[in-house]
């Protein structure tokens, strides 16, 4: 084995190049594992700690562009109010010796399913910045799971940055496991409002293949609420509303039996998240609505 | 390859590093500090806490190469920290003391006077230490803490030690003991 120790983004990106077989290493919560139980033995590590560009961040107009190895730590102590839906998924990873380590870039590398940082970018709208000698490009964060643990990454290219958009209203994040801390997802469950656009967005961890959004559900959400005035009148949505849009969540997974959980107890457990995260979102945004027109 | 880096505020180098070691292994293995305990190497028990540039880390998931350069804080070197945090000098721990070092309460009974930092005087007091294989963890997790929130709450205390397992006491006697320590503290004991 080799370790390859760059010093900058460029000589990452070069040594990558030379490399492609190279796996980096950031925080390392995922690839030591692998490497301590000998599941994993590439012939080059690629380290990125030294790269210090990759553990900063920059809150733009429309949007923050993440550092791939930005900390959950950091994440919850600094983009809380600009980030809440990966602030609070951030905040159910592992514990905080991990936290302190592991980030969103590494979590984006992994790709599992049951990674917790996905559903909070589905949801939020995001786009992965990837680069490599030949060139950078901004993946949509729908296009960037490719499978069980894969991702659209070609063999030479690098995550530089996430790019997610800046929340315009309540996001939440809600995740089924056996206690709080140091637990992986039974399935999970991120949801946005975007008032300013007048659109609801879904992730779901953990019950598919891949991270998904339920887009039906978004789709019947967004006309419901369209229909009935409800981003105006700041209205209680109707349960039957609620409903169908927790049974439409549900149905957009496709989960499996396993350690965990069972496939029919994911689908159960992510129409209550589903339900339940829209409700307190809701209720957040008519208690904003109210204040801001100065309503009762 | 060879790893420099420093450990407990002294410059120490391991050789012959495999480059898929881990800094738990180095630390234990190579440069004979055995504080830092091996019970998962997954990230799951948080008995090989370390301070990686003062950040509580599992040193199970830190790759040796990714320490060089950069500054190590095991339990053996906790009461040295400890003491240079409160007063302010840089003295650090050599490494053939850390080897060496081991617990000797300050109490009457075994009168030995070692020092201890705070945190470890009081996971004894507190009877905090049973088979003692998570205290090291504990200690460190809990002593970062305490720097950064001198006075948390039980929930604080909870989050903070989340990470840290311990199949012998329950906790009670581990939040006691981080409860004694933030107390004394306070009252600068
Ligand atoms: C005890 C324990 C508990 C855990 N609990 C959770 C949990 O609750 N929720 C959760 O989501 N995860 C959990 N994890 C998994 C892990 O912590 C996360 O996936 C974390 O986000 C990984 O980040 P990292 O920086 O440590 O990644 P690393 O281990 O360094 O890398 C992970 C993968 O990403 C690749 N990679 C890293 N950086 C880049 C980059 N810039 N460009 C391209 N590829 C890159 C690596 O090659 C590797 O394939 C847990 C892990 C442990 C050990
Ligand atoms: S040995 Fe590192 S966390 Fe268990
Ligand atoms: S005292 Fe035995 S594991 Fe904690």
């Amino acid at each position: 084995m080799d370790f390859l120790r760059p010093a900058s983004w460029e000589e990452a990106l070069a040594a990558k190049a030379e490399h492609p077989t190279a796996v980096p290493i950031a925080g390392g919560t995922d690839v030591m594992v692998e490497i301590n139980f000998d599941h994993r033995r590439p012939e080059y590590l690629l380290d990125l700690n030294r790269v210090t560009d990759l553990t900063e961040w920059e809150v733009g107009q429309d949007s923050v562009r993440l550092g791939a190895s930005v900390p959950y730590t950091r994440v919850m102590e600094n983009l809380r109010a600009e980030l809440p839906g990966l602030a609070l998924a951030s905040h159910t990873v592992a514990s905080p010796q991990i936290r302190n380590r592991g980030g969103v870039g590494g979590n984006l590398g992994t790709a599992s399913p049951a990674g917790d940082a996905h559903p909070a970018l589905l949801a939020a709208g995001a786009e992965v910045e990837v680069e490599s000698v030949r060139g950078s490009r901004l993946i949509p964060i729908d296009d960037f799971y490719t499978g069980v643990k894969r991702n659209a990454l070609a063999p030479d290219e690098l995550i530089r940055a996430v790019h997610i958009k800046k929340a315009d209203g309540p996001q939440q994040y809600s995740k089924v496991g056996t206690r709080n801390a140091m637990v992986i997802a039974v399935c999970a469950f991120g949801l946005a409002l975007h008032p300013e656009t007048r659109t609801v967005r879904t992730g779901i961890g953990s019950a598919a293949p891949t991270p998904v959004r339920a887009k039906a559900a978004e789709e019947f959400l967004n006309a419901a609420l369209e229909e009935g005035g409800f981003w105006d009148n700041g209205k209680i949505i109707t349960p039957s509303v609620a409903k169908q849009f927790a049974d439409l969540c549900a149905a957009a997974c496709n989960p499996i039996d396993d350690v965990r959980g069972t496939a029919s107890y994911r689908r159960h457990a992510v129409g209550i998240m589903a339900r339940r995260t829209l409700t307190w979102t809701w209720e957040s945004y008519r208690g904003t609505a109210a204040r801001t027109e100065g309503v009762a | 390859m060879r790893v420099n880096f420093t450990v407990n505020g002294r410059p120490q180098e391991a050789d012959d590093v495999w480059e898929g070691e881990s800094l738990l292994y180095v630390l234990r293995e190579r440069l004979g500090l055995p504080g830092s305990k091996n019970a998962c190497e997954q990230g799951e028990c948080g008995s090989c806490t370390v301070r990686l540039d003062g950040v509580p880390v599992c040193s199970c998931l830190v790759a040796a190469g990714q320490v060089e350069g950069r500054d190590v804080v095991t339990v053996e070197g906790l009461a040295d920290f400890a003491k240079q945090r409160a007063c302010g000098s840089t003295c650090g721990t050599p490494l053939d003391e850390a080897k060496q070092w081991a617990a000797k309460g300050q109490d009457s009974q075994t009168g030995e006077g070692t020092e201890l930092s705070p945190i470890q005087q009081a996971f004894i007091d507190a009877g905090a230490v049973q088979c003692g294989f998570c205290t090291p963890g504990l200690l460190v997790a809990a002593d970062e803490m305490l720097e950064r929130n001198p006075n948390p709450t039980d929930a604080d205390i909870r989050e903070a030690l989340s990470g840290n397992l311990c199949r012998c006491t329950g906790y009670e006697k581990i939040m006691d003991a981080v409860r004694l320590a933030a107390a004394r503290q306070s009252e600068g004991v």
